[in-house]
């Protein structure tokens, strides 16, 4: 069985091809293959017509590139959501008319669906799982139990972890993206022999009940920090690295602490979880890492992280998500619609905002 | 233009200017004649109380600009106003990653973005901000990277860090109608 995917959810136009036997045949990000400039002109950042320009030959490239044609793929998968609604439509819409003019099924991916079955495209593992997943848009736990069976146990009730690093090297006068520059800027003040709790940043939601996440605080604490040492963009060196540390430290600690209590949360309901997997752009963060590998241990689990190429957006799990689909029986989606919002568990508690201090 | 549709609608309902309810006029006429006074919130339930606020004024086609540093707030008061207008128990994740989120509330789509990642005010075509001004509520974090795409009538909200941590100091800088419909608001901190 093979499936092509097609991802146009954000900023990324994808397109890839994978088999049942979880053989990724071929992986194409237009960003990354724009380097080579194969289609001329530069990708704007946002841009639902970048899609449209490039997803077309996006798809002949990745079916030249994998030696195949329409006629040889089963099915096609298309992100329908959560994203930008410019972006999802072409994708969506692109993705109906090559399988109504090809005769294949149609599959309408939930984007968070690819990202929760991507450790079983990449190391196979069993169901059930505690997935964290922690990107630039997403900061969520959830119980993996089967195709379909998604509990969401917690999420952000303000910024993501992803924006936490990025706002957090903004305000340090570090670049972008935010995760590197801090992870970089840490490392140089560990080696200096800073003290990771000399700037008593906050760790968010720490010890209080539930699995939610909340990032708005530790900003708002780290931007204070930054004026009683001079100001922002006046940092000293040492002072500006020593903040990077706390800072890598403190969103280390709130999710270590917020996902043991999600591990524990699934484990005291009876499920019995194969690993904690742990994905997005975050996740490529080594003290983050380490610190949620000691989750993991304590829980006697074994901790499985993706490959960085399917935890940034990409095609291939989208493919994947629409064999696994398939093989749970889908039939052809072609009359779904692009969802700009589209929880991957509608029935979970709402987490709220307002009011949620760090 | 300056006779926006918020005065239109006050004077048909009968309305004459400044006949809020209940309005404390000290503080609302210092708060927008001059634009530039500044209201204490001493506390984030304060700006959830001043979000409560002017959720009521709000209709189709108003444009909230909420401008400040990051940190400032400005997510937090979007947060406030959606659950006002939503009737709170809804999900509001900050949307500087998405660029925008949509909800449904009584009175219409309310469109929420962040434009915190636009490189040039052209990408915001992209977001369908055209048709979210045309018939939605429209609340906007870092409006100044619209640029000249910003509409001329709207509500700005540029708040500001207080010496007090927790504080911030709100300015409402009315443009259009607003300073007329900015009467009507109810709040004294």
């Amino acid at each position: 069985m093979r499936v092509l995917g097609l991802e146009t959810s954000c900023d990324e136009t994808a397109a890839a091809i994978v088999d049942g036997e979880r053989r990724i045949i071929v992986d194409l990000v237009l960003s990354q293959l724009d380097e080579h400039r194969p289609y001329g002109g530069v990708v704007p950042e946002i841009a639902a017509r970048s899609h449209l320009d490039h997803l077309d030959r996006l798809t002949a490239a990745a079916l030249r590139q994998g030696g195949m044609t329409l006629g040889e793929v089963d099915a096609i998968a298309a992100t329908a959501g959560p994203g930008l609604i410019g972006g999802l439509l072409v994708g969506v819409t692109f993705g109906k008319a090559l399988a109504l003019a090809s005769g294949k099924r149609f599959l309408a991916i939930n984007h968070l669906e690819g990202h929760a079955l991507s450790p079983r495209l990449s190391d196979g593992i069993a169901f059930p799982y505690l997935l964290l997943l922690v990107s630039g848009g997403h900061c969520q736990t959830l119980l993996v139990a089967g195709i379909g069976r998604y509990r969401r146990l917690g999420t952000t009730v303000d910024d993501a972890a992803g924006e936490a690093f990025d706002k957090g090297a903004k305000l340090l006068g570090l670049g972008y993206p935010g995760g590197p520059a801090i992870e970089a800027a840490a490392a140089r003040a560990e080696a200096a022999g800073a003290d990771p709790t000399q700037f008593a940043l906050p760790r968010p939601m720490l010890g209080r009940p539930g699995c939610d996440f909340s990032f708005s605080g530790l900003k708002t604490a780290l931007r204070e920090r930054v004026i009683a040492l001079g100001g922002i963009g006046r940092l000293g060196e040492a002072d500006r690295d020593a903040l990077a540390l706390a800072l890598q430290e403190a969103i280390a600690a709130s999710l270590a602490d917020r996902t043991a209590r999600a591990l524990a949360r699934a484990q005291g309901e009876g499920a019995a979880p194969t690993a904690l997997v742990v994905a997005g752009g975050v996740a490529a963060n080594r003290r983050i890492r380490a610190s949620l590998a000691e989750v993991a241990r304590s829980a006697g689990l074994p901790m499985v992280a993706p490959p960085a190429s399917l935890c940034t957006d990409n095609a291939a799990m989208i493919a994947w998500a629409g064999i696994e689909r398939l093989r749970a029986g889908a039939g052809d989606e072609s009359l779904v619609a692009a969802r700009p919002r589209w929880p991957l568990d509608p029935d979970a508690p709402k987490a709220v905002g307002a009011g949620v201090k760090a | 233009m300056r006779n926006p549709r918020g005065a239109r609608r006050r004077r048909a309902r009968g309305l004459p200017p400044g006949a809020g309810n209940g309005y404390n006029p000290a503080m609302i006429r210092s708060a927008t004649r001059a634009g530039n006074d500044r209201l204490p919130l001493a506390d984030e339930a304060a700006t959830v109380r001043l979000a409560a606020a002017l959720a009521p004024l709000l209709e189709r086609g108003d444009v909230i600009a909420l401008s400040g540093d990051l940190g400032a707030g400005k997510t937090s008061f979007a947060r406030s106003l959606i659950g006002a207008l939503t009737g709170a128990g809804e999900e509001v994740p900050s949307p500087t990653f998405t660029l925008v989120q949509s909800y449904e509330t009584p009175k219409g789509t309310l469109w929420h973005f962040d434009l915190y990642r636009l490189a040039a005010p052209e990408e915001a075509y992209e977001l369908g901000i055209e048709d979210a001004f045309e018939d939605g509520i429209v609340v906007i974090e870092w409006p100044e990277r619209l640029g000249r795409l910003l509409p001329a009538e709207r509500l700005t909200i540029a708040l500001e860090f207080a010496a007090d941590p927790g504080a911030r100091l709100a300015t409402l800088v009315p443009a259009g109608g607003w300073t007329e419909r900015l009467r009507g608001l109810q709040f004294d901190g």
